[in-house]
C-alpha cells in the first residue's frame, strides 16, 4: 500500500514538473494561469496523498484552504487578463 | 463595452458563504485542531475578496457597510480588555479563565477566555487586510 501511495506521489510530482514547464514555456499568459490553476489541484491532491502517508488528518483542512485561495487567485489572474485591472471602483459607470 | 459575467457573479454568491463558513469552523476549531484568529481572519478577508474581485467595490460597500479602520480598533481594544480583565481580579495581566457551562442547545460546554482574545485577531486580521486591499484597489 505504502508504495502505492509513494508511486501516486511520485506521478503527481512529475505532473507538477510537466506543469512547471508549460509555465516556463507558454507562450500566453493565459497558458501560464491555466499552468498555474493545476498546480494548484496538483498540489491539493499531493497534500491528500501526504496526509494519508504520514496518517494523520489535521492536513486536511488545508486542502480546502489551498482550494480557496487557488480559485481566487486565478479568477483574480483572469479577470486582470480580461479588462486590465482587478478591482474597479464602479461597474456601472 | 460592457462584459456580461453572470457565471462569476452567481459563482461568487454561493462559494462567498462557503468561505465564510469555513473561516468560522476555522476559527472555532483553533483550540484543538489547526487553525485560528489569524488564519479564520485571512480566509475571511479572502472571502470579501473573491465579492470585489466578481463584483465592485462600490456594490461590496453597499453590501457589507463596514469601516475597516473601526474593526482594526474594536480587535485591538477586545485583545487588550481580554489581556488586562484579569488585572482587575488581583491575577497578573493575561491571565486567561475557563470554566464548563450547560448551554441550552450545546450541552456542557467549556468556554476560555482566550477565544475572545482570539476574536480580536480575526478582526485585526480583517481589517488589516480589507484595509490594504481596497486601499490599493481604488485609487485609479
Amino acid at each position: 500500500m505504502t508504495y502505492f501511495l509513494w508511486a501516486a506521489i511520485v506521478i503527481v510530482v512529475l505532473t507538477m514538473v510537466a506543469l512547471l514547464y508549460r509555465i516556463v514555456k507558454g507562450p500566453t499568459p493565459s497558458d501560464r494561469v491555466v499552468a498555474l490553476d493545476t498546480i494548484g489541484v496538483a498540489l491539493i491532491c499531493l497534500v491528500g496523498l501526504l496526509s494519508v502517508v504520514v496518517d494523520s488528518s489535521f492536513f486536511l483542512e488545508i486542502i480546502l484552504l489551498l482550494a480557496i485561495l487557488s480559485f481566487v487567485g486565478t479568477i483574480a489572474f483572469s479577470k486582470f487578463i480580461e479588462k486590465g485591472d482587478i478591482i474597479t471602483r464602479d461597474d456601472s459607470r | 463595452m460592457k462584459i456580461n459575467n453572470v457565471i462569476l457573479q452567481f459563482t461568487a454568491k454561493i462559494v462567498f458563504f462557503m468561505i465564510f463558513f469555513y473561516a468560522v469552523h476555522i476559527f472555532f476549531a483553533g483550540h484543538y485542531t489547526p487553525g485560528g484568529g489569524f488564519v479564520g481572519g485571512l480566509v475571511t478577508a479572502s472571502a470579501i475578496v473573491l465579492l470585489i474581485i466578481a463584483f465592485d467595490l462600490k456594490t461590496v460597500q453597499s453590501i457589507l457597510p463596514i469601516n475597516y479602520i473601526y474593526l482594526i480598533a474594536s480587535g485591538l481594544l477586545l485583545a487588550l480588555g481580554t489581556a488586562g480583565i484579569a488585572m482587575f481580579t488581583g491575577k497578573p495581566f493575561f491571565t486567561h479563565f475557563f470554566d464548563y457551562f450547560n448551554l441550552p442547545i450545546l450541552g456542557k460546554t467549556s468556554l476560555h477566555t482566550a477565544a475572545l482574545f482570539d476574536l480580536g485577531v480575526y478582526l485585526v486580521v480583517v481589517g488589516v487586510t480589507m484595509t490594504i486591499i481596497q486601499t490599493i484597489g481604488e485609487d485609479e
